[in-house]
């Protein structure tokens, strides 16, 4: 288990971490989310030893690991950019922990082919870095970290120098890696998508403070924020509220409480039907609607429709603004109420941050 | 026809500036037979300048790489006050005259100097010997390895030793298992300049030296003192063999380079 307490880091004038406090349970897979400059890398960069806070403590399996060196705080750390030995071929590259612990060479052997098995990379043992691609290295530097057999394993970006297919095999890929090895994992992401799909506990981070923390459907269905709900999925505003486009229903009768609005545009997007709306405001709503609701509805452009919501979200200021540091363990929250098609977070490429 | 042009204007440039006076000095050093030649740079003290050439060069090529690579750290990984200054002093030997730098150390090391009175005292005479050379040929040759280290260095990054780190090495083991071989052409390269300095450094050793044959004359006081005597077999004789140390330097740290990887 990986407790934080109270972590605070600035550079210069940049606060980079603002009192922050996580506790990432052991085995757990737990994604670090935020904008960049939002204080993730930096609190990972903490964990491993890499940057030492200004204040607050570090503890890794109970131990006080503040002060520790990285050499010596047993983590594993998978860099953005591979980070890759360029001198070494992809055999030492993996071997060099088990090297630097001075292992005999027939259990150095062994291991490292273990490993290089385990990322499918064989056949490329005798090659350089350079003569790998962008995801092979990627999968060389995790066999390497794998390879001291670390209590935590840390990855910044791991995928975020890669191109959008390697990152999608690549997540799934570590996905199932960690029910495999099943080791403590912490990744650093400014993908929603890639956290939601990925990790089994969300800690948002913004402005070097923590927004919310907890399983992705959670940070989905119950945002604690105006933040987290914009961040983790796309949202529209109605009136005070903010909903997500699926909640919203439309008919062609006001009913009650409807509110008018003219289609701008219909997008088929295969299942589902996205309804572009202009409310009589003048502001722009998208509401997702199944294909059977769309037949329904038969919404064309310049149809005048009309929208409602069973539960716009409203946020307090209080609620927006939360008091940093506020600290957080993996609680269980009453059960979000099932959403009407009780579907996973898959918002649209368009909201990415 | 413009690729040709430029061609050609690099070709005749390097020619007239460089190989033909080269060629030249070759010639006219086995003018009069390989015996003559021969001869020549086998009296005592061709023979004398010939190794203290060498002293010269194995005393200040490894203090100036361990020093430049140190610097170039020292400049490229951390942030000080004060650290441009030493940018700067670093350069210093390229923007000063040898003949300054030798004048430099007579007034530090000489006999009315600063402690130049207090080494004699204690039985150390830097001017007008062999110290005082290697002083001179260090100041002058300081700047090549710490030059061609921190651009390597800056480009390499951090990332790299971060994750030797990680991985659990030491600083030392960091350095000598991954920064030193990415940086090791650099230093190479860096040697090689340094060497080739230190062989043919003139002006600062010739003020400090005294020019005392068979003493205090390296090979190029050597080759200006048998110039002054008239004997030019004997100046272009030495001259090649200086210019043959330093091509066999370059091959030296060619023969150990790998076949570049893509």
């Amino acid at each position: 288990m990986i407790q934080v307490e109270g972590i605070s880091k600035r550079f210069g004038d940049f606060v980079a971490l603002e009192n922050v406090s996580v506790e990432v349970p052991d085995g757990s897979l737990t994604a670090l989310l935020g904008p960049s400059g939002g204080g993730k890398s930096t609190l990972l960069r903490v964990i491993a030893g890499l940057e030492r806070p200004d204040a607050g403590r570090v503890l890794i399996s109970g131990e006080d690991a503040t002060v520790t060196p990285a050499r010596k705080r047993g983590v594993g750390f998978v860099f953005q950019h591979y980070a890759a030995f360029k001198h070494m071929t992809v055999r030492d590259n993996v071997a060099f922990g088990l090297k630097i612990r001075k292992r005999a060479k027939d259990e150095v052997r062994t291991k490292v082919d273990e490993l290089i098995a385990l990322v499918h990379l064989d056949g490329f043992a005798d090659r350089y870095p350079a003569q790998l691609s962008g995801g092979q290295r990627q999968r060389m530097a995790l066999a390497r970290a794998l390879a001291v057999e670390p209590r935590v394993l840390l990855l910044d970006e791991p995928f975020g120098a890669l191109d959008a297919t390697v990152r999608k095999e690549l997540r799934a890929w570590l996905r199932r890696l960690h029910e495999e090895v099943h080791v403590t994992t912490v990744f650093v992401t400014h993908d929603q998508e890639e956290a939601m799909e990925v990790a089994e506990q969300i800690v948002v981070l913004n402005h070097g403070r923590i927004e919310q923390a907890g399983p992705p459907r959670d940070l989905y269905e119950l945002p604690a924020n105006e933040f987290v709900m914009g961040f983790v999925g796309p949202v529209n505003r109605l009136g005070d509220g903010l909903v997500r486009p699926h909640d919203l229903v439309l008919s062609p009768d006001p009913g009650e409480g409807g509110v008018e609005g003219m289609v701008a545009r219909v997008v088929h997007l295969g299942f589902e039907v996205r309804v572009e709306l202009t409310l009589g405001d003048g502001s722009a709503i998208s509401a997702q609607i199944t294909r059977e609701e769309a037949d329904a509805l038969e919404p064309a452009q310049g149809d005048i429709v009309y929208v409602r919501t069973e539960a716009p979200r409203v946020f307090s200021a209080s609620e927006s603004e939360r008091p940093a540091g506020t600290p957080w363990a993996p609680t269980t929250r009453d059960p979000a109420p099932a959403s009407p098609r009780g579907r996973a977070a898959t918002p649209s490429p368009g909201q990415r941050a | 026809m413009g690729k040709l042009a430029l061609r050609l204007t690099a070709v005749a440039y390097l020619g007239l500036l460089l190989a033909l006076p080269v060629g030249f000095v070759f010639y006219r050093a086995f003018e009069h037979g390989l015996g003559t030649a021969w001869q020549s740079v086998t009296t005592p003290e061709a023979e004398h300048a010939f190794w203290l050439t060498c002293e010269m060069v194995a005393i200040a090529v490894p203090l100036n790489t361990l020093f430049g690579v140190l610097c170039a750290l020292v400049l490229v990984r951390q942030r000080f006050r004060g650290r441009a200054l030493l940018s700067a002093a670093v350069d210093l030997p390229f923007a000063v005259s040898p003949v300054v730098i030798g004048l430099a150390l007579i007034l530090v090391y000489g006999r009315d100097g600063w402690f130049g009175g207090w080494l004699l005292d204690h039985g150390i005479q830097v001017i007008f010997s062999v110290p005082g050379m290697v002083l001179a040929t260090m100041f002058v040759s300081l700047p090549f390895v710490v030059r061609e280290v921190v651009p390597v260095l800056r480009e390499i990054g951090t990332e790299q030793e971060q994750a030797a780190a990680t991985l659990g090495a030491t600083p030392l083991q960091t350095f000598l298992r991954v920064t030193l071989p990415a940086i090791r052409w650099g230093v190479a390269y860096g040697v090689v300049l340094t060497t080739a300095r230190a062989l043919g450094e003139f002006g600062a050793v010739s003020i400090v030296s005294g020019k005392l044959a068979g003493q205090t004359e390296t090979l190029t006081l050597h080759v200006e003192n048998r110039f002054q005597a008239f004997d030019l077999t004997g100046a272009y004789a030495a001259a090649v063999v200086l210019a043959i140390m330093a091509v066999a330097t370059l091959l030296a740290i060619n023969l150990f380079r790998p076949k570049e990887r893509t």
